[in-house]
């Protein structure tokens, strides 16, 4: 197959890729907002999806962590990238069906790393970086926007205690829709760049750019804009259990558990830690969870989803070995991989048609629930 | 094997920093803001109060300006 066609292919899939990432990933800064009615899910989405634009204009350092460090550019070739590629895509629409908020990031990491590996031997995947720059901030991250979010919740209730509740109501509603928008802007900051980091290497790997080089303008801009359509059009399917099923939010805990993880985030993204977004939100909603009440987190819930993002690189590792395995072998090997991860998308997206979750939906639940958090706000 | 513990740490400590101070800066406003209410229930003068919860929030805002100036600048 000629290489730049094969570039344009891998182009494409990067940004369907990024795409789904803002699809999947609308909850993790939007969820609590929406479930304490600070605002309402359609604004939400929105305004979440122009701070993603902006958050990914501002820093290139996680895309250069991908394009220039996990993996051996000159050992791989465009083709094993989009093997990749395509194994996470397919981790992602499987995890978002069933409704479980695990990381794109990781999704994408395991992909990568799988098909380089089965393609191109182990030491075209520079292990020790992986672990530096992914593997150990994906435990730490969230650990500290836990640890974080605990403390800033307590000394939040503790010192507005004696303010009055009219007063804390209409002010942590603000302060939670800014912190927000802190979240919406750090994602932006760290999940674009996962896919312009992909697109760079896979510039780098046909040749295009030279190896180590940043990702150029038109690289930014458009992994920008698909993630911030992604984010607008998606996100009501996991906002669902990330906004009431972990642990019951109310406004100062949301403030203080986005305002951890944005924080978290952002510090990373400037060091170049590529961690997953989805598990520092987590993290943070948890550790607000025991920052209110010790016993104020469903552990059954925390611990499902600590098993979904323990299989993430692996699954998502091997889908992208076997489509990296069968693309790197020709044109054939491309467009069979091409095919069926077109038809398995398709398929998911029918099944979820069949009982979608729209926004309505979720307005309901939060209504209903918000009846009982009259008392404590 | 090298793990960067100094960044993570980096991580730690400033963030742990900035989300207590801004924390703690967002309480005192809202404190301030409470205490306006009942000045001015009770018919008084809210100046102080007032200005205490304004320069509060201006702190706030402050501090994540600078974050992102931080990030943007290098």
């Amino acid at each position: 197959m000629d290489a730049s066609l094969l570039v344009i292919i891998v182009v494409i899939t990067a940004l369907a890729f990024d795409f789904t990432n803002g699809f999947h990933d609308t909850a993790n800064s939007m969820a609590t907002s929406i479930a304490t009615g600070a605002l309402k899910p359609r604004t939400a989405v929105a305004f979440s999806a122009v701070l993603n634009l902006v958050g990914a204009l501002l820093s290139v350092e996680v895309a250069k962590t991908i394009s220039g460090g996990i993996v051996d550019d000159a050992l791989i070739t465009p083709a094993v990238v989009f093997g990749g590629l395509v194994g996470a895509i397919m981790w992602n629409l499987v995890t978002w069906y069933v409704g479980l908020p695990s990381s794109s990031s990781h999704a994408l990491f395991g992909g990568l790393i799988g098909a380089t590996w089965i393609a191109s031997g182990t030491d075209a995947v520079h292990f020790a970086k992986v672990v530096d720059k992914v593997v150990v901030p994906s435990i730490a991250a969230p650990l500290v926007a836990g640890i974080v979010a605990l403390l800033a919740t307590y000394l939040t209730y503790r010192l507005t205690k004696r303010a009055k509740a009219s007063v804390a109501a209409k002010g942590f509603r603000a302060g939670q829709v800014a912190s927000a928008a802190l979240m919406s802007l750090a994602h932006g900051t760290n999940d674009a760049q996962k896919t312009m980091g992909i697109i760079t290497l896979t510039l780098i790997t046909a040749g295009t750019l030279a190896p180590g080089a940043e990702p150029p303008l038109w690289v930014i801009l458009s992994a920008a804009i698909a993630i911030a359509l992604g984010t607008y059009l998606g996100g009501w399917r996991i906002t669902h259990t990330m906004g009431k099923g972990l642990t019951t939010i109310e406004a100062p805990q949301g403030f203080a558990a986005q305002t951890s993880a944005a924080t978290v985030i952002m510090a990373s993204s400037h060091l170049g830690f590529a961690l997953s977004t989805t598990h520092v939100a987590s993290g943070g909603i948890m550790g607000s969870g025991l920052g209110r009440r010790l016993d104020g987190v469903r552990w059954g819930v925390a611990g499902r989803m600590a098993l979904a993002w323990m299989l993430t690189l692996p699954a998502a590792g091997i889908v992208g070995a076997l489509a990296g395995k069968v693309a790197s072998t020709g044109t054939t090997g491309v467009v069979v991989v091409a095919v069926v991860g077109g038809v398995v998308s398709l398929g998911i997206w029918l099944l979820s048609r069949r009982e979608p979750v729209r926004p309505e939906h979720i307005v309901d639940e939060i209504a209903a629930q918000a009846e009982t958090h009259k008392v404590a706000a | 094997m090298k793990v960067d513990w100094a960044a993570l740490g980096t991580v730690f400590g400033v963030s742990l920093g900035v989300v207590l101070g801004l924390v703690v800066l967002f309480a005192m406003a809202l404190r301030a803001l409470s205490v306006r209410e009942d000045v001015r229930e009770r018919g008084g003068s809210a100046a102080v109060a007032t200005g205490v919860a304004g320069a509060c929030l201006v702190a706030c805002v402050t501090v994540v300006l600078f974050g992102i100036y931080l990030i943007v600048a290098r």
